[in-house]
């Protein structure tokens, strides 16, 4: 570019970089921000590979079915173990959370975004938020302390009167340690999270569709149906996904709440079950090798799970967004 | 457009139209003192259930006092004011209820460690550590563990964090470019493989992989090269979604005065964005503050201060509580409460700095 | 003026941890709740060690005593468990390591390898009663023998007045009322040791071994999960260390071992500890304690300190030497009784101290 004539008090231009030194400064950055994305993909791969390096010997060693025994004795001579009963206790611990905790989470983020004034609704958003934050572990000393002695009245009277459900059958008469109980914590432990996401994304629906709706004599409630739901299930299914990743991969209020055994038993006020990552934790420092190797495999089921379900989440919410209006 | 002259409704669907025209409007409403005489009654009714039939305790009597305010309140108004609004009114009950519901864990939870907390906090608690204090001796505190859990956390964010932005301005600045795409869409998938490890399995991978592979000691420092596999893919979405929301007319007026690319980045997008990365980047150090399950792994906890993350051991606030809370005796549970409060306190902390932060640079997270 | 506004809050927070690192210290100084530590020949430095829970609140308290002492020293001790333990032991990663049960056969050569220069020994240090506890209304003593014991715990026995219960409890007022059974959901040598227990009198059906095997029941973790549990349950009944009956407040059941209704006392236990005989060579002191036929209590464990006998070096040599020689002397092991943990004494006593003396 030519330089002009410069008006006469102009302030002083920063001086311009140009040409060999502009391309080097593009190129170091390129470099390091490719470097800086390579990185994950190094790191992501590393684990991959490691951790199925070290799974293998275990499975190589393992007498039993891995996927459909129910049993966990990979350092006995010979290796038996399979993850059946930490799949189902894993999935039904995480069913039970969802269950309880998108229900009410979409209620409370409803409430927040719609029913309540709005300074009731931004402190209670901000409760919320805070207690998405609340580490793991205290959850986990709450609910051993203080949540299961309370339940114990709750789930007798569920085996009472609703025993013509098989699951919510007790033959032992004993309620407390059970995947019921884990279940519920870990919905309490959720709830947070899947409320927090979905009351932003109820926040964001435009204001126009809002007001059309009540412009036409729609209730509150046919509003919320009909601007607030189309627009918001993208963002609901993610919360809810996100929340459902965590709930797959607790562990120590899992391990703390669970009296572990190595049944599949569908009768989930009755004490028992373990799930991966519990299972990780109770376990590892016990294990010798092949033990250790055994939870890695663990581990690794563990991880494609939680991966599927990401995938799902996302393919979910991709074909969806096509039709909601959050692209305009 | 059309020409024909409307057509006037055939006798019965007029009456229907006019019918709910005149719901909607002028139709039966609730007496204002509806709601609290439903409440009264199904409390009333659910009491005399309680004494009468199986219905027992306090929990069971308000459940059942719930069900009969939804019922009766829904079934007046849909006699009085049609169906519409008594689903609208049963909608809003079933909302208020879920959020009673709801609120009234969580406030226990907080409520609880405040509480149990309080009890064995204060200033000594603060400062002191527990050498020489055995687990079921009253006495000692958690100034070795806050100093792990700062030092952990802050390598784990100092790597962490330029990593994540980085990552985060290749996905967004460089990306369109064609011989980045395929690159940038196989980190984008990897950045969302990494959200769903679960804790402990990075814990497992660092143990097996640099502790008894490579025969690193068990250290701050393997823990927090757990903690930063688990925030990275956090710092590279929050900032990913707050580069995008950058107008991109202010990219390209930086272009068009003929500032390099690399020069725009820094000195214009990063800037504009930076209160929303830095909300991002806090939430992500809060959320890794109390993680557990991969320190148990990694560290290898002490009664003493260690001021050297990278050799011996050192513990953190999550196994110092986890330790506690295994011991059984009164004291160390009352410890491990306070320790919990402790963690919470500086996990709120972060958050609120990160959402003041965002406040002031008018980020709308 | 976002960035003016973030430095500023960086600042504030930055002085805030500054100001944090000016306060704050090591303040405890060790209790010197046990007898006289000027006995101890002090060493200085820091080693770690880890492995059995069993022995945490012995460690601890020797520890604590070690470091009034001698301050210049620390010593870190991990109740990982007994398998880290000797994991960590055999990487390196430790100076010693504690385990309820000596090194297997594919685990000794591996931890020979790690000494240098000389075998690795393991060296019987804390002895234990595991206590049978239970939680019944009006129900003060309780009396049980192998047989029942097994019967109770693999869940063929479910309730409290069960005929084979009442034959050994004559006029106890036993409750019609199910059996609330715990068991440790974790692995662990606490486990290992009861079930041995159970094998010996060939009435348990399964392997043995750290971990549970039986159905039923519920699994509490650690010793102190299981202590509580039992607490906080009605008929229950469980097996916890001495140490955490003690410090729970709960019964503990007294076992008939064909001589009668022993108590779950540390003396009893003493009795059955000092009757082992050493099954290994030289200072390689694993146990082989007769639980079948002893006089004492039956149910006991001894934990092993597994260190080398060449093949330390440096501060790892002296601290550990120094540490082992005060907990294997009269004075450290007082402190075990004290405790809730059961000494080693006798002629046992005496090859420890000559093992702890020939490292180097």
């Amino acid at each position: 570019m030519s330089t002009t004539v410069k008006p006469p008090g102009a302030p002083e231009t920063a001086p311009e970089i140009k040409g060999a030194a502009v391309r080097r400064g593009d190129q170091v950055f390129l470099g390091l921000s490719r470097g800086a994305g390579v990185l994950i993909l190094v790191i992501m791969a590393a684990i991959a590979v490691f951790l199925i390096w070290k799974a293998i010997p275990s499975l190589q060693a393992n007498t039993a079915n891995f996927f459909t025994t129910q049993d966990w004795t990979p350092d006995a001579d010979p290796a038996y173990f399979g993850i059946a009963a930490l799949a189902f206790g894993t999935i039904m611990t995480a069913i039970i959370a969802m269950l309880l905790a998108v229900p009410v989470g979409i209620g409370i983020a409803l409430f927040i975004a719609h029913y309540a004034n709005k300074r009731l609704g931004a402190a209670l958003g901000f409760i919320t938020d805070l207690l998405a934050a609340v580490p793991s572990i205290i959850f986990g000393m709450w609910g051993l302390s203080f949540l299961m002695p309370q339940m114990q009245g709750f789930l007798q009277w569920l085996a009472t009167y609703f025993a013509w459900i098989p699951l919510f059958q007790n033959d032992l008469g004993i309620y407390t340690r059970s995947i019921m109980i884990a279940g519920t914590v870990l919905a309490i432990m959720v709830l947070p999270t899947v409320s927090a996401i979905s009351r932003e994304v109820f926040l964001q629906v435009p204001r126009e569709h809002i007001e059309a709706a009540l412009a036409l004599g729609a209730t509150r409630w046919e509003m919320v149906r009909m601007s607030v739901f189309p627009f918001a299930r993208p963002g609901m299914i993610s919360a809810s996904m996100l929340g459902l990743g965590r709930a797959l991969g607790e562990t120590i209020a899992v391990a703390l709440v669970l009296s572990a055994t190595y049944t599949i038993n569908w009768q989930i006020t009755e004490p028992g079950g373990n799930t991966f990552a519990a299972n990780i934790a109770l376990r590892w420092n016990e294990a010798r090798p092949t033990g250790l190797s055994a939870l890695i495999a663990s581990g690794l089921v563990l991880f494609v799970i939680t991966l599927a379900v990401n995938m799902f989440a996302r393919i979910v919410i991709a074909r969806r967004s096509e039709f909601s209006g959050a692209n305009s | 457009m059309s020409t024909q002259p409307p057509v006037s409704p055939a006798p019965d669907e007029r009456v229907e139209s006019d019918r709910l025209l005149h719901d909607a409007l002028a139709g039966g409403k609730l007496p204002r003192w509806a709601a609290p005489a439903a409440g009264v009654a199904s409390l009333v009714l659910a009491f005399g259930l309680n004494v009468v039939t199986f219905v027992d305790g306090v929990a069971g009597t308000l459940v059942v006092a719930a069900l009969l305010f939804a019922t009766i309140q829904t079934g007046w108004s849909f006699a009085v004011e049609g169906r519409r609004h008594a689903v609208d009114r049963l909608a809003t009950t079933l909302v208020y209820t879920t959020f009673l519901v709801a609120l009234a864990p969580l406030v226990a939870i907080l409520l609880t460690v405040v509480v149990r907390g309080l009890k064995a906090l204060d200033l000594d608690f603060l400062l002191t550590s527990m050498r020489g204090v055995s687990p079921r001796a009253e006495g000692g505190g958690v100034y070795h563990a806050i100093i792990g859990t700062l030092e952990q956390v802050g390598i784990a964010a100092m790597i962490g964090i330029p990593l994540g932005i980085m990552t985060a301005i290749y996905l967004v600045e460089y990306a369109a470019q064609a011989r980045s795409r395929r690159l940038a869409r196989a980190v984008s998938f990897f950045v969302d493989v990494m959200t769903g490890v679960p804790s402990v399995v990075v814990g497992l991978f660092i143990y097996t992989a640099f502790v008894l592979t490579l025969g690193m000691e068990r250290s701050g420092f393997a823990a927090a090269l757990a903690l930063t596999i688990l925030m990275i893919p956090v710092v590279v979405r929050s900032t990913e979604e707050m580069l995008r929301i950058v107008p991109r007319d202010l990219r390209e007026a930086a272009y068009a005065l003929g500032i390099p690319k690399w020069r725009t980045i820094l000195k214009v997008v990063l800037p504009t964005a930076l209160g929303g990365i830095v909300t991002g980047a806090m939430l992500a150090v809060a959320r890794i503050a109390g993680e557990t399950a991969p320190l148990l792994l990694t560290t290898f906890m002490t009664t003493s201060i260690n001021w050297n993350p990278f050799a011996g051991p050192q513990a953190a606030l999550p196994t110092f509580i986890w330790d506690q809370f295994n011991s059984g005796t009164d004291a160390s549970q009352d410890r491990a409460w306070a320790a919990a409060l402790v963690l919470i306190t500086i996990v709120m902390v972060l958050y609120l700095t990160a959402k003041i932060i965002a406040r002031f640079t008018g980020v709308k997270r | 003026m976002s960035l003016s506004r973030t430095s500023g809050l960086a600042a504030v927070m930055i002085a805030g941890a500054l100001a944090l690192t000016a306060c704050g210290s090591d303040g405890g100084s060790g209790t010197s709740s046990s007898a006289a530590t000027s006995t101890i020949e002090c060493a200085s430095g820091s080693i770690k060690a880890s492995g059995s829970s069993a022995q945490k609140n012995a460690i601890a308290e020797w520890v604590n005593a070690y470091i009034a002492a001698c301050p210049d020293a620390t010593i870190d001790y991990q109740a990982t468990g007994s398998g880290a333990g000797v994991t960590d032991f055999i990487n390196k990663q430790t100076a010693f390591a504690g385990s309820d049960s000596a090194l297997k056969e594919d685990e000794q050569p591996q931890a020979d390898a790690r000494c240098a220069s000389g075998p690795a020994l393991n060296i019987p240090m804390v002895g234990g009663a595991i206590n049978v506890v239970f939680n019944v209304e009006g129900l003060d003593t309780l009396v049980l023998d192998a047989p029942t014991l097994a019967g109770i715990f693999n869940n063929s026995i479910t309730k409290w007045n069960d005929p084979k219960i009442a034959a050994l409890n004559s006029g106890a007022a036993l409750p019609d009322a199910t059996i609330a059974q715990f068991h440790r959901s974790d692995e662990s040598g606490t486990t290992d040791n009861f079930t041995k227990y159970l094998i010996a009198k060939d009435a348990w059906d399964f392997e043995g071994g750290k971990a549970w095997e039986a159905d039923g029941g519920q699994g509490a973790k650690g010793s102190d999960g299981v202590a509580s549990a039992v607490k906080s349950t009605a008929n229950s009944i469980g097996y916890v260390e001495l140490s955490f009956a003690e410090d729970a407040g709960l019964s503990s059941a007294a076992i008939d071992n064909g001589n009668g209704p022993i108590e779950a006392t540390s003396d009893n236990a003493a009795i059955t500890i000092s009757s082992a005989t050493v099954k290994g060579t030289g200072n390689n002191l694993p146990l082989d304690i007769d639980r079948a036929a002893t006089k004492g209590y039956p149910i006991v464990l001894v934990t092993y300190e597994i260190t080398c006998e060449k093949g330390l070096s440096g501060t790892d040599l002296d601290v550990t030497k120094s540490f082992l020689t005060y907990t294997a002397s009269a004075d450290g092991q007082a402190v075990l009784k004290a405790n809730g943990y059961v000494p080693i004494s006798g002629d046992l006593l005496t090859k420890v101290q000559t093992a702890v003396a020939a490292i180097g």
